[in-house]
């Protein structure tokens, strides 16, 4: 069974990570999951799984996942927000666990939008 | 909802939005009586007895008056339609106590579903926060908190992913590990 031992050495690993990532000074990429009733409601809880999961997998720096509320749109949700420094923010909307490892695999490692699931796309 | 822990993720973010800096989370199984007992109670800004009434009704909402949303009444329905039974009472400055009852044999009664999936999301995502978790099965419990995981991490995020992946995992082990005993 997993133990409070293992945590230490997960906290041991993820410092030395966060050392790295400060010495090289680069500005992180921010996903933001929208956590509202709507959100919730329409699947954000498994699309948050979906993209700590395959970030954690895949040992991504530089990219933190958090939420926020009623985006707004929430006959779109659930949505994620994808903010990278010195760009334009992409909106995905109607997301699910499988297009959110897209975005993962696609979008942040690659650096290649997943256009069919913007906001622009779907709403055309 | 699909699932009630997709209710408690909602009736959090309540107690998170009202300030809370701890919210204590229950959930109670009683297999012989064949009833659920879910608590959120927080140390939150609270409510107005006005407001409580009113949050309670989702017909209570027109574009004239405040903005009501609809994740009470939803919570309050899946526990009602059970033969169940919830009630909110809060105290402005003090906090705010919701509880909901169910009937697991319902034929309306809705599953539970991923505890872990919402317990994670509710601690990790919000790290200025404290969250004690408690989840008994009859006689067994297990008691999770948020501020003996942060001791442990020593100023490691919990939003770290691979924190958030264990996490996950502990609580989904020592769960199962509840009903084997
Ligand atoms: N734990 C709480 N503490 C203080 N206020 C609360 C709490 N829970 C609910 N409220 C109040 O009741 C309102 C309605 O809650 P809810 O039905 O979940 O809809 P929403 O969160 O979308 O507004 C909230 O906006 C808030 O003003
Ligand atoms: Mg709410």
């Amino acid at each position: 069974m997993k133990s409070l031992e293992e945590l230490l050495a997960i906290k041991q690993k993820a410092q030395a990570q966060i050392a790295a990532r400060d010495a090289d000074g680069k500005d992180g990429t921010r996903v933001v999951v929208g956590m509202a009733t709507c959100g919730i409601a329409a699947g954000a809880r498994p699309v948050l799984k979906a993209l700590t999961e395959e970030i954690a997998k895949r040992d991504i720096k530089h990219v933190s996942v958090t939420q926020t509320g009623c985006i707004g749109m929430c006959q779109y949700e659930p949505i994620i927000e994808v903010f990278e420094p010195g760009k334009e923010k992409v909106t995905y909307v109607k997301m699910t666990a499988e297009k959110a490892v897209k975005v993962v695999t696609e979008h942040l490692v690659n650096g290649n939008p997943v256009i069919e699931y913007t906001v622009g796309a779907v709403t055309e | 909802m699909r699932e009630l822990s997709l209710n408690i993720l909602d009736i959090a973010q309540n107690s998170i939005a009202a300030g809370a800096s701890l919210t204590e989370i229950v959930v109670a199984e009683n297999t012989r009586e064949k009833t659920l007992l879910i608590g959120i109670y927080d140390n939150g800004k609270g409510m107005t007895e006005e407001q409580v009434r009113n949050v309670q009704d989702p017909f209570f909402t027109t574009r004239t008056t405040r903005k009501v949303g609809m994740g009470i009444p939803l919570f309050k329905m899946a526990a009602e339609q059970t033969g169940g039974s919830f009630t909110i009472t809060s105290e402005v400055g003090v906090g705010t106590r919701v509880e909901a009852r169910f009937k697991t044999d319902s034929i309306d009664f809705t599953p539970l579903g991923d505890m872990s999936s919402t317990i994670t999301t509710i601690v990790c995502m919000n790290e200025d926060k404290d969250f004690i978790y408690i989840r008994s099965v009859d006689d067994e419990k297990f008691e999770f908190s948020s501020a003996e995981i942060k001791a442990i991490l020593d100023g490691v995020p919990l939003s770290e992913p691979s924190v958030m992946s264990w996490v996950e995992g502990y609580i989904t082990e020592h769960t199962e590990q509840l009903f084997k005993n």
